[in-house]
């Protein structure tokens, strides 16, 4: 449990699950879900690259509280956006949106 | 205890978390029923938290299960109560996509394992011992303080977009 490899494949894992998800499904807040996994298991990369190979150990820190805090700013925005497409077309389904006009 | 019972336990805790991460984004990832995804999210975002505890950092392992299980879980499920997709199925994927999909994501992770394996990781040649919330909020405020006013300028504007955005279509349409 303690090397580098062990949290690069966790990391990497969750990645490829985000990324499946991102890829197969259409219900719009099921995506949102997944990109969410996708950002976890970046995060989970940057504290195991702080913690076995990094020279200062705050700054793997510093850079995991920003992925939160875009991740945070992300989702607002996302749900506002579905909320808005579900008051237009009735449905979360993503195929449906297809007009650029508003 | 003797240290050899202690680092198996040690051990077995680690190897639970890391399954219990794995099970939680399976049940984000596969059941179709939404509100069983944002609960298997919750149980991932928990499970890397506590994988944080193992990296060493105390610190970040509560701000994980403070901002991501705290906040952003709840502000999805307020999301699903709002726009009611429960009774409003999407229709099934066909075979080929799916297929596609799953095929495409395990080319990345295959892809990533192989960059894992191949590169020779190497530590910086002095590293600190300083792990401390001190540190981080010195940092904070002089040498990430760019960064750090940029990010509270972006949640301002995605705050108050996400207002206008849901806030005026509402008015429009009824």
């Amino acid at each position: 449990m303690n090397s580098l490899n062990v949290y690069l494949i966790i990391g990497a894992a969750l990645f490829s699950l985000g990324l499946l998800g991102v890829l197969q499904r259409r219900n719009l807040i099921g995506m949102l879900i997944a990109v969410e996994l996708m950002l976890n298991g970046a995060s989970l990369n940057f504290m195991a690259f702080n913690r076995f190979l990094g020279p200062e150990p705050a700054v793997g820190q510093i850079i995991t509280l920003f992925i939160m805090g875009l991740a945070a700013a992300e989702t607002a925005i996302g749900l506002s956006i579905i909320l808005a497409l579900f008051r237009r077309l009735h449905s979360v389904n993503i195929e449906r949106a297809q007009q650029l006009r508003g | 205890m003797n240290p050899l019972a202690t680092e198996s336990l040690a051990q077995m805790a680690f190897w639970i978390v890391v399954g219990l991460t794995f099970t939680g984004a399976s049940i984000a990832v596969f059941p179709r029923n939404i509100l069983y995804n944002v609960l298997g999210l919750a149980l991932a975002l928990a499970g890397v938290a506590g994988l944080y505890l193992y990296l060493g950092s105390f610190f970040i392992a509560l701000m994980q299960l403070l901002i991501y299980v705290g906040a952003i879980t709840i502000a999805i499920v307020f999301a699903i109560m709002l726009s009611r997709p429960l009774h409003l199925e999407v229709p099934k994927r066909e075979l080929p996509k799916v297929a596609m999909a799953g095929g495409a994501s395990f080319l990345f992770f295959l892809g990533a394992l192989g960059v894992n394996f191949t590169t020779d990781w190497t530590p910086a040649a002095e590293r600190g011992v300083d792990w401390s919330i001190t540190t981080i909020g010195h940092m904070l405020i002089t040498r990430y303080d760019f960064v750090f006013e940029l990010i509270s300028l972006v949640l301002l504007v995605a705050i108050i977009g996400a207002i206008v955005t849901a806030g005026f279509t509402r008015r429009l349409t009824s």
